[in-house]
C-alpha cells in the first residue's frame, strides 16, 4: 500500500494492487499487539489500526485499483503477469512491477528438532492467526522454540489466553527479538528464557506430551548431563522468516540461495529492469516503519523507471 | 535502592539505571528520551500496560475483532480484563476507533475496535 501511494504521489497514472486475502494490510492483520507507528505516525497503534489507516488513503485515491481475493501464479521478465480471481484467471502486462509478497516461516523441519510427529506443533505466525483471527486457542501448555519476535509476542498472547506458556527456548547467546519484548512479553508474565538451550527431541504419539531441553557449550554441541524434560502440549517453533520470491524468480531475476532475497546494488532493486521488490520480500525487517519508508522509495523507483522509458 | 530496569516504550529498549526510595523514584540514567523518565516513574509507581486481544463477532467478515484499551490499565487488572472481554461478542458493524465497552471495568479506558469490520 505504501508503495502503490508513493508511486501515484510521484506521478503514476494507473495501479493495480493485488491482495491475496479478503482484506488489504497482509500480515498487520494478526498483528494486535501495540508497538507500531511509533516512527512513522508518531504515535503506537496495534497492526490493524496501522493498516487501516493505509487503507483509508489506498480508498481515497481513484488511480489505484485494488483486486482483494487475488493471487499471483505467473510473472514473466516481460512484467506479464497472471493471477487467480475468485472465478477467472487475469492476464495483466505491466510497465513496472513492486512485489510486496512478504515472507513465509520458517518450520521445524528446516531446524534440528528430532523427535516424533505428533499434533500440537505450530509456527508461532500460524499460532498467532489461529488466536488472535479465528478464535482458537493451539493447546494448554506450550514451550516456545526460539525467541524471534514473533514467538515472544505469542508467548504473552498465550498467556493472556490463559495458556501455561512453561519456556521460551533459544539456542543463542542473546534473545532474537527486541529487548522491549523480552521483557513485556516474558518477564512481565514470568515466563523463562532459556538461553543457549535447544529441544533436543519432541516426544508424544497422537499430540505432544513432552519436550526434552539441553544446553548448548560455545560450538551449540550439547553438554552431557544437562538435559532436563518439560511437559506439555504444544510446541510453537518460532525461527526466523524466509523471503517469497517465486513469482520474482519465475521473472528470471537473480536470488541469493541463502537468504531467498533479490540480489541487487541496491534496496528493492532486482537484476530484472523495472520489476522492484519492497518490504520483507526485500529483506526480513523487525519494525513495519521501516518497511513503510522503503516501500515508499520503491513506488517512488517504479515512478522513476516509468519515466525513464518515455 | 538502585534498580535496573529495559525502557518497554519503543524498539531501542533503552537500560536505565534508577534510583528509588522503594515506592517513589528519585533519580533514572541512561534513558535516551523524555519518555524514559516517565516509563520510569510509572512503572515503579503504578505499572500499566495497554491490553491488546480480539473479541468474538457474530454475523460480520471475520470471525474475530482486535480490540484495544483506549490507554494503558494497571498492570494487575489485566487477567480480569481478559475475562471481561471473553464475555462480549460484537454483533453491529464497527469502524477502527469505535468504542466497544466504554470505560471498560471502570478502569477509565475504553475497549475500542482496531480494525473495521463489515456485515458477512
Amino acid at each position: 500500500m505504501a508503495a502503490a501511494l508513493a508511486a501515484r504521489a510521484a506521478g503514476v497514472e494507473d495501479v493495480l494492487l493485488l491482495e491475496r486475502d479478503q482484506h488489504l494490510g497482509g500480515i498487520l492483520n494478526q498483528c494486535i499487539h501495540p508497538g507500531f507507528g511509533l516512527h512513522h505516525f508518531k504515535e503506537e497503534l496495534t497492526g490493524p489500526e496501522y493498516a487501516d489507516r493505509f487503507v483509508k488513503q489506498v480508498e481515497e485515491d481513484g488511480g489505484i485499483e485494488v483486486s482483494l481475493r487475488s493471487f499471483a501464479v505467473k510473472l514473466t521478465k516481460d512484467k506479464e503477469l497472471s493471477y487467480l480471481r475468485p472465478g477467472a484467471l487475469e492476464e495483466v502486462k505491466a510497465r513496472s512491477i513492486i512485489l510486496a509478497t512478504g515472507c513465509r516461516e520458517r518450520t521445524r523441519e528446516m531446524i534440528q528438532l528430532p523427535g516424533t510427529r505428533p499434533a500440537g506443533i505450530y509456527p508461532a505466525g500460524l499460532a498467532q492467526k489461529m488466536v488472535n483471527m479465528e478464535g482458537w486457542l493451539p493447546g494448554r501448555e506450550a514451550v516456545i522454540v526460539g525467541s524471534g519476535d514473533i514467538g515472544l509476542i505469542m508467548a504473552r498472547r498465550m498467556a493472556l489466553e490463559g495458556i501455561a506458556v512453561k519456556a521460551v527456548i533459544e539456542i543463542q547467546k542473546t534473545s532474537r527479538g527486541l529487548v522491549r519484548n523480552v521483557v513485556q512479553c516474558l518477564e512481565d508474565f514470568g515466563i523463562p528464557l532459556y538461553l543457549q538451550h535447544r529441544v533436543s527431541m519432541i516426544h508424544g504419539r497422537d499430540r505432544v506430551e513432552k519436550v526434552l531441553v539441553v544446553k548448548v557449550d560455545e560450538e551449540l554441541k550439547d553438554i552431557p548431563g544437562t538435559g532436563f524434560e518439560i511437559a506439555c502440549d504444544t510446541v510453537l517453533v518460532s525461527v526466523g522468516l524466509i523471503p517469497e520470491n517465486e513469482l520474482l524468480e519465475m521473472a528470471g531475476a537473480e536470488i541469493d540461495r541463502k537468504t531467498n532475497t533479490p540480489v541487487a546494488p541496491e534496496v528493492n532493486l532486482t537484476s530484472v529492469p523495472g520489476v522492484f521488490a519492497c518490504g520483507n520480500a526485500c529483506k526480513v525487517y523487525d519494525l513495519v516503519d521501516w518497511v513503510t519508508r522503503d516501500s515508499g522509495l520503491a513506488g517512488k523507483m517504479a515512478a522513476e523507471y516509468l519515466g525513464s522509458l518515455k | 535502592m538502585s534498580r535496573l530496569m529495559t525502557c518497554i516504550e519503543c524498539p531501542k529498549g533503552c537500560r536505565l539505571e534508577l534510583e528509588t526510595d522503594g515506592s517513589r523514584l528519585i533519580s533514572v540514567e541512561g534513558n535516551e528520551c523524555k519518555r524514559g523518565i516517565t516509563y520510569a516513574r510509572q512503572e515503579i509507581e503504578a505499572p500499566v500496560r495497554t491490553l491488546t486481544t480480539s473479541v468474538l463477532t457474530r454475523g460480520l467478515e471475520l470471525k474475530m475483532l482486535p480490540v484495544r484499551s483506549s490507554k494503558p490499565i494497571p498492570k494487575g487488572k489485566l487477567f480480569a480484563a481478559m475475562d471481561a472481554v471473553k464475555l462480549i461478542t460484537v454483533t453491529t458493524p464497527v469502524k477502527a476507533g469505535a468504542v466497544i465497552a466504554p470505560d471498560f471495568l471502570g478502569l477509565g479506558a475504553d475497549l475500542v475496535a482496531c480494525r473495521r469490520l463489515n456485515k458477512l
